[in-house]
C-alpha cells in the first residue's frame, strides 16, 4: 500500500467517523431531552398522586378522519396517526397508576361506514392487535391484561381469531387491565345481559323443577316463602355485562368536543365524570391528561357523597 | 319536609281544563273550582296570586304556538325531546343565606317558564329530574299549574311509593286525566334510577317469558325499548340533555335513553336557568352534527 492511499482511506475514515458521531450526538441529545420528559411527567404524576387517583379511564376516540382531512393526508391515514395517540394515552395511564383503561375502538354502529372504510379499519386492527401480542408491546411492559369487549362474533374471522390469541397471550398479565371495545355498543350489551340473565334462572328453575324439588313452584316467581324475592337482581345483569372485567369508570374522555356517548358504557356512566375536549383525538396530550386528572380530583369529594347517597337508593330497591 | 295543606280529599275524575280568558276571574284559583277542590294553603297565597295574575292576562301559556323563534334557531331543527337535570337549588339558596325552600320553589319557576318555552316552540316531550323530593314542597299547586295549560300531558317515572299517599293520588289522578292530551308531554322523574329502569324491563321480560309470551330469541333492543318506565311516550330518547350548575355527570338518569343524546353541561344554577340560557343549549344543539356512528359524506 502506498502512504497516498492510506491517507486517503485514513482521511474517509476519519470523516466517516466524524459524521456517525454527530448523528449519535444528535440521538444523544435526543435522548436526553427524551429522559428529561420523562423525568417531568413521572415527577407530576407522582405530585398528582397524592390526591385521588381515578380507577379508571375509559377513551372515546373522536376526530381521527377530521384530523386527516385537516392535514391533507390520505384517507386511514388519520386512524393510523390515532393509533399513535393510543399509545401515548395509555403511556400516560399505566405510568400514573390507572389500572384499567377501556378505549371504543369500534361501535356496531361503525358498520354503517362504507365497506373500504370498514375493511380498512379491520386491517388496521388485525395489525395492531396483533402487535400487541410482541414482546416489546406496551401490554407486555406494563403487565397488562387486555380483553375484547362486544359482539365479537359480529368480527370477520381473522380479526376475531387475532383477538382471541392476544386475550390468552395477556391472560397472565396482571397489573393493570385494557379493554378495548370492538363490535360493541351499550345497548347491544345490556340487551345480552339481560338475555343471558333471563336464560340463566329459566335454566335455574327447570333444573329445580326435573329434579323434583321443584314441585309446585310451576311459578317463575319462585317459592313461595321466596315470593317477594326479586326475580332478578341488580347483581345478575352486571355480571353478565361484557365489561364485568373492569369497575365502572370514573372519567370517560370523549375528544373532538364532541358531548355524547354514542351507545357508550350506557350502564356503567352512571356517576363518572364526562370530559370532552375539543382536541381531535391523533392531537391529544398530556395536557388534556392533566386536566382531566385535576378535574376528577375536584369534583371527587362531590361524587362521594352523592354517590354513598344513591348507593343507598339502589340497595334499598333491589 | 313536604307540606301538603289540601282540605278535601280529590274527587277520581278530574275533568281536563281549558282555560277561559272571557270567565271573571272573581275566585283564586277559580278555574281550579271547576274541579271542585278546597285548597287551604296560606304558604301558598303568593302562588295563588301568580296564577290569578296569568288568569288575568287572559292568555293560555300554550296559546301562542306559532310564536316567532329567537334570531338564530331553526323551528325544523328543533329537538323533539329534551331532558333536563334540574341541579342547584339549594347551593342557590345558600348563595343568598336563604332556606332551602325557597331554592326549591325559585326551581319550579324556572321550571313553569322551561314548560311554557317548549310547548311555544315545538318540543314535544320534556323530561325533568328532580333529585330529591324536597323539590316537590307545594305539589298540589304546581299539578294545578300544569294542568291549567292546553293539551299538555302529564306522566311519572320513578318510584313513587315513599311519596305520601295523597301525593300519589294526585299524580296518578293528573295521570289519568291528561292522557289523551297529545300537544306536549312532560314527564318527571321522581326518585328515579336509570339502572333500576333497566332491572325492572328485565324483569318484565323474564315475566314474558315464563308466560310463554315471548322466546329468549325475541328478546332485543325494541322489546328492551318497550318495558322501560319511558314507554309512556313516542319518543323516548330525548334528543337533548341540560343539566346546570355545572356538575359534568348523568348521575344515574336515563341511562339507556341516552345512547345518542347530546349533552350540554351549564354553569348556571338551576333556579338561574331562563330563556336566554335554554337559546343557547338550543343554539348550540342546533349545530351539531349528529351522525350516529356512520358517516356524514
Amino acid at each position: 500500500m502506498s502512504s497516498g492511499s492510506t491517507l486517503g482511506v485514513g482521511s474517509a475514515l476519519h470523516s466517516f467517523l466524524v459524521f456517525q458521531m454527530e448523528k449519535s450526538n444528535c440521538s444523544r441529545a435526543r435522548q436526553i431531552l427524551d429522559s428529561l420528559v420523562s423525568f417531568l411527567r413521572k415527577f407530576i404524576f407522582r405530585i398528582l398522586s397524592m390526591g385521588p387517583l381515578p380507577n379508571h379511564i375509559a377513551f372515546i376516540m373522536d376526530g381521527n378522519r377530521r384530523y386527516a382531512k385537516k392535514l391533507n393526508l390520505i384517507d386511514g391515514a388519520g386512524h393510523k396517526v390515532g393509533f399513535l395517540a393510543v399509545t401515548s394515552m395509555l403511556k400516560f395511564c399505566y405510568e400514573l397508576g390507572v389500572r384499567n383503561v377501556t378505549i371504543y375502538a369500534f361501535s356496531i354502529d361503525n358498520f354503517k361506514r362504507s365497506p373500504e372504510e370498514v375493511q380498512s379499519l379491520m386491517e388496521l386492527m388485525q395489525e395492531k392487535i396483533e402487535g400487541l401480542i410482541k414482546d416489546e408491546s406496551i401490554v407486555n411492559c406494563y403487565g397488562v391484561r387486555v380483553y375484547f369487549v362486544g359482539n365479537l362474533k359480529l368480527l370477520s374471522e381473522p380479526v376475531r381469531l387475532a383477538a382471541e390469541r392476544a386475550m390468552l397471550a395477556t391472560a397472565k398479565n396482571s397489573k393493570a387491565v385494557l379493554s378495548i371495545c370492538v363490535a360493541y355498543t351499550s345497548t347491544n350489551e345490556i340487551v345480552n345481559a339481560v338475555e343471558e340473565s333471563v336464560e340463566e334462572k329459566w335454566n335455574q328453575i327447570t333444573v329445580l323443577e326435573a329434579s323434583g324439588a321443584g314441585y309446585g313452584l310451576i311459578k317463575l316467581g319462585g317459592i313461595e316463602h321466596h315470593e317477594s324475592e326479586p326475580l332478578i337482581k341488580l347483581v345478575d345483569i352486571e355480571k353478565h355485562m361484557y365489561m364485568a372485567v373492569a369497575p365502572d369508570p370514573d372519567i370517560i374522555i370523549r375528544t373532538s368536543g364532541e358531548a355524547r356517548l354514542s351507545n357508550f358504557l350506557l350502564w356503567q356512566s352512571a356517576f363518572c365524570y364526562l370530559y370532552s375536549p375539543s382536541v381531535l383525538w391523533p392531537e391529544i396530550g398530556l395536557r388534556h391528561f392533566l386536566w382531566a386528572i385535576l378535574n376528577f380530583q375536584r369534583h371527587h369529594s362531590y361524587l362521594n357523597k352523592k354517590g354513598e347517597q344513591l348507593q343507598h337508593l339502589l340497595q334499598d330497591g333491589f | 319536609m313536604l307540606s301538603l295543606s289540601v282540605n278535601s280529599p280529590i274527587p277520581n275524575t278530574l275533568v281536563p281544563l281549558k282555560l277561559n280568558p272571557s270567565r271573571p276571574q272573581t275566585r283564586l284559583f277559580s278555574s281550579v273550582s271547576l274541579r271542585k277542590l278546597q285548597v287551604k294553603a296560606s304558604s301558598a297565597e303568593v302562588a295563588f296570586k301568580e296564577e290569578e295574575k296569568y288568569s288575568d292576562e287572559g292568555v293560555s301559556p300554550t296559546r301562542g304556538l306559532s310564536e316567532e323563534l329567537p334570531p338564530g334557531l331553526s323551528r325544523k331543527a328543533m329537538p323533539k325531546h329534551v331532558a333536563v337535570i334540574m341541579d342547584g337549588n339549594a347551593r342557590w339558596a345558600r348563595k343568598r343565606g336563604l332556606p332551602s325552600s325557597e331554592g326549591h320553589q325559585a326551581g319550579v319557576q324556572s321550571l313553569r317558564e322551561l314548560i311554557e318555552l317548549c310547548c311555544k316552540w315545538g318540543i314535544k316531550v320534556l323530561t325533568v329530574f328532580a333529585f330529591s323530593y324536597d323539590n316537590w314542597v307545594r305539589p298540589k299547586v304546581e299539578v294545578d299549574f300544569l294542568m291549567s295549560l292546553e293539551g299538555i300531558r302529564i306522566s311519572v317515572i320513578g318510584d313513587s311509593s315513599k311519596l305520601p299517599t295523597n301525593l300519589q293520588k294526585l299524580i296518578r289522578d293528573a295521570e289519568e286525566a291528561t292522557r289523551e292530551n297529545s300537544n306536549f308531554q312532560l314527564i318527571v322523574a321522581v326518585s328515579y334510577s336509570g339502572k333500576y329502569d333497566i332491572i325492572q324491563a328485565c324483569k318484565g321480560i323474564a315475566q314474558k317469558v315464563k308466560e310463554g309470551v315471548v322466546e329468549l330469541d325475541d328478546i332485543d333492543e325494541t322489546l328492551v325499548e318497550q318495558e322501560l318506565e319511558t314507554n309512556c311516550t313516542d319518543h323516548p330518547y330525548p334528543d337533548l340533555l341540560i343539566r346546570t350548575s355545572g356538575e359534568l355527570r348523568v348521575s344515574n338518569f336515563l341511562l339507556w335513553q341516552l345512547a345518542y343524546t347530546e349533552f350540554f353541561f351549564v354553569q348556571p344554577l338551576w333556579p338561574d336557568f331562563g330563556k336566554d340560557e335554554f337559546v343557547d343549549a338550543l343554539t348550540a344543539f342546533q349545530k351539531r352534527q349528529r351522525r350516529y356512528g356512520g358517516r356524514d359524506s
